[in-house]
């Protein structure tokens, strides 16, 4: 393994791993705020049940989160100082506000976890809502970042190699930045809601009429499929902005080699790189004119069109694509079935219960594969067309030593959360107790 | 003032608020390493008390010198990545153990085994990390980090005067803890910390006179910094002073006072290091205007770390005046007394 491959391995396990957190510290504190509401609303001990058991999952998210965010920040240097020489002036103001946002976060989640009967309950509430609100900034600047880096803006390059001519509105809102930030934040509410719903549907498996898991799913399962139904419309806004915007990406994501007229829509497939064709794909004629252009004879343009060595790895990115569509699509279906029995009030089927269960880890898997398809899609660049990740790259030898001892790390870290959050769910109080609670405080 | 220096004298305030509140954090988890006696699992209890609804806002100044240092001054920030790639390693690991584990003693099973086993995570690496943190910080200012950063030992940073800065910054955190902890202690658990502040202040003034001594021979341009400008002397004898009151109320047994004292002599101790190095931000290689950013970016960052404190400072009082205030405020919604008692996520996580 080289430096630079390792380098690579380290920054892309970090974020893999960083990016769960990250979309769970998005979506969870609005989960958990929406179940201390219904609690203030209803009385209902069953959702203040839930929103204790979510704040405690919501915290140890946080603080792992925390402190793999910590580790992104330095690895930005560590391993990729020359870019970060050259771009820090241009990333950093989102940088700098995303700092404050998760000021705002680790505050307010400070005084909502510990002021349980220590604050009133208005400003408990409230601190909940600030923290949903800063988990969704944060991600809104962080997006920006990366939204420079696909299209980067705002900067001359001056003779030397040094930016100049810096302008920091323009670089911290480059073209495309809406479509990036909008499928980013829509995608944190589906993983979320989804693996969080999937797990209170294996317990609904069991005990249907557990009011606990019942309104878990309600709330979960709720904004999820809303998200998950809105996701595909952000994602044609994406295709639309890749294809104007970063037409190298939208070729190597949808296979297609060749400059044409009316080009097809790939399902499936493999490209080959050397052959310079896709083969096994079920192709829609003039679906990809359509979908990147809305215009059936729209010019698509090929691979073969940019330089070889400017080509990201085209079989990576099309099967990543490839595969967070097919999730996409997947949850989108499931998410339709639930809103439909939803709106008619009727009972949520077994075999809809059993369909959650099973797409329950997709959103996450689309959210990694989602990030994978744009990170692979601009290389060889990391600030496209004008920086190469070869040329970004810390001159400190032997990084597969940090890269193997983080790994460890992180997956000691996912082990530990895993077996702590299954423990908060899994001890959850039966029907017969809540309904015995309810009872007592004059509900039922 | 040039935007640089603006910014160079935010990154400075910003430190020395990351070592009163963060530094305070890990000399809590040196105490819960050092917990002894009779009352040590009271110790113990105190320590994550203190430090459990606040910890992680005390992490996140460090976070704010991080991005305020690649957006203002990238190649200073590049220079000081590649040249002390080991130890922010090693910091990145103490950080990352001390923040998961001490999160999980607090949502893992209660019995004594499970939580002397985080606990144990917890407090070495909460030494591991302020022991790092001043080894960078001397290795910064020793002016090891010379030249271009392609040429340098990736070990340079491995000598007498970075490791003597690691040990004094260790003994500074722990004594700044433990008056902290003094005043929020209550009988024989205050006399605890009160006697450990003033053994980890012993401990603090010869890490203090080794660093001295050692700059002489391993830093001459720290030593001549610390010696020889203008305001050396009466940074120094403030300084001294804050140390002699904090020591003097401690004895006398004025937690308060103590307390103040004590961050009073972070402070001067932060500040002084920052003045002692000023223009350089890495020495002795790089200015503040060496390393700067565009001007339009530096301009802009200004801006967003005003809006910013506009909303970050009352925030923090708030958090500090639910969790640390004695006297309830009336701006605060304040749960009505007995009510919601059953709604406490773990009894001992309240103050």
């Amino acid at each position: 393994m080289n430096d630079l491959l390792a380098a690579r391995w380290l920054f892309g396990t970090s974020l893999a791993f960083h990016i769960v957190c990250a979309a769970i510290g998005v979506a969870m504190p609005l989960f958990m705020v929406l179940a201390e509401w219904r609690w203030r609303r209803t009385g209902s001990p069953a959702y203040h049940e839930l929103a204790k058991r979510w704040a405690k999952g919501t915290a140890i998210l946080f603080a792992v989160g925390a402190v793999s965010g910590t580790v992104i920040s330095f690895e930005l240097g560590l391993l990729w100082p020359r870019f970060m020489e050259f771009a820090g002036p241009m990333i950093g103001m989102p940088f700098s506000l995303e700092g404050f946002a998760f000021f705002a976060e680790a505050i307010f989640l400070g005084i909502y976890l510990y002021g349980w009967g220590r604050v009133g309950p208005r400003l408990h509430l409230a601190s909940g809502v600030v923290v949903a609100v800063s988990g969704a900034a944060s991600a809104f600047f962080v997006t920006l970042a990366n939204a420079w880096m696909n299209v980067p803006a705002g900067f001359e390059v001056a003779t030397g190699g040094a930016a100049a001519e810096v302008r920091p509105l323009v670089a911290m809102f480059p073209p495309g930045w809406v479509h990036e930030v909008v499928h980013v934040l829509v995608s944190c509410y589906v993983a979320t809601g989804f693996a969080v719903a999937g797990i209170h549907a294996f317990y609904l498996l069991r005990e249907r009429d557990n009011p606990f898991h019942q309104g878990a799913l309600r709330i979960a399962l709720g904004v999820g499929a809303v998200a998950a139904l809105v996701q595909p419309l952000s994602g044609d806004l994406s295709a639309r902005q890749v294809a104007a915007t970063q037409p190298v990406k939208l070729a190597a994501l949808e296979g297609q080699f060749r400059t044409e007229r009316g080009a097809p829509l790939r399902i499936g497939g493999l490209p080959d790189e050397g052959a310079r064709e896709t083969r096994w794909a079920l192709e829609i004629p003039y679906g990809l004119s359509i979908l990147a252009f809305h215009d059936p004879g729209a010019e698509v343009l090929g691979l073969e069109a940019f330089p070889r060595e400017n080509w990201p790895n085209v079989r990576n990115v099309h099967l990543a694509f490839q595969l967070m569509v097919g999730l996409g699509s997947a949850l989108a279906l499931v998410s339709l079935a639930y809103l439909l029995y939803r709106l008619r009030r009727r009972p949520i089927p077994r075999r809809l219960l059993q369909a959650v269960l099973v797409t329950s880890p997709f959103g996450f898997l689309a959210l990694e594969a989602g990030w994978l398809v744009t990170e692979w899609g601009r290389q060889p660049f990391t600030i496209r067309d004008v920086m190469r990740t070869a040329d970004a790259v810390t001159p400190v030898g032997n990084i597969a030593v940090p890269f193997v001892l983080f790994t460890i790390l992180y997956l000691f870290l996912a082990a530990v959360v895993i077996v702590l959050l299954r423990r908060q769910i899994a001890s959850a109080p039966p029907a017969s107790e809540l309904r015995a609670r309810a009872r007592a405080e004059g509900l039922a | 003032m040039s935007p640089a220096d603006l910014l160079g004298g935010a990154i400075l305030a910003a430190l020395v608020l990351y070592a009163l509140l963060g530094g305070a954090d890990f000399g809590g988890g040196i105490w819960d390493l050092l917990a002894t006696g009779p009352r040590r699992k009271a110790q113990r209890d105190l320590v994550e008390q203190a430090i459990g609804p606040i910890w992680e806002a005390n992490h996140v100044w460090l976070i704010l010198v991080i991005v305020l240092l690649f957006t203002c001054f990238p190649s200073a920030f590049a220079a000081i990545s590649i040249a002390l790639f080991v130890p922010l390693v090693l910091l990145l690991f103490g950080i990352v153990l001390r923040g998961a584990a001490f999160t999980f003693r607090t949502y893992d099973r209660p019995e004594d085994k499970v939580q002397v086993r985080w606990g144990l995570v917890f407090s070495s690496s909460s030494v591991l990390a302020p022991v790092v943190l001043g080894v960078v910080v001397g290795a910064i200012a020793s002016g090891r980090l010379a030249g271009p950063p392609e040429g340098v030992d990736p070990l340079a940073w491995l000598s007498p005067f970075p490791l003597s800065v690691g040990l004094f910054a260790a003994a500074l955190f722990a004594f700044l803890a433990a008056s902290y902890l003094a005043v929020e202690a209550k009988g024989e658990l205050q006399e605890d910390f009160r006697r450990r502040a003033i053994g980890a202040g012993g401990v603090v003034f010869g890490a203090a006179v080794l660093a001295g001594v050692l700059s002489w021979f391993d830093a001459p341009l720290v030593f001549a910094g610390l010696t020889r400008r203008g305001f050396s002397l009466p940074l120094h004898a403030a300084t001294a002073l804050a140390a002699v009151t904090a020591f003097a109320a401690l004895f006398r047994r004025r937690y308060r006072l103590a307390r103040a004292a004590a961050a009073a002599q972070v402070t001067l101790i932060v500040l002084g290091w920052g003045a002692s190095q000023y223009p350089y931000l890495v020495v002795p290689g790089l200015t503040l205007a060496d390393a700067s950013a565009p001007r339009a970016t530096q301009v802009a960052v200004l801006w967003a770390l005003a809006a910013g404190a506009v909303f970050l400072f009352p925030a923090l009082y708030l958090l500090f005046r639910v969790f640390k205030g004695e006297r309830p405020l009336s701006v605060v919604d304040r749960a009505t007394p007995g009510a919601g008692v059953g709604d406490r996520p773990r009894a001992r996580g309240d103050v």
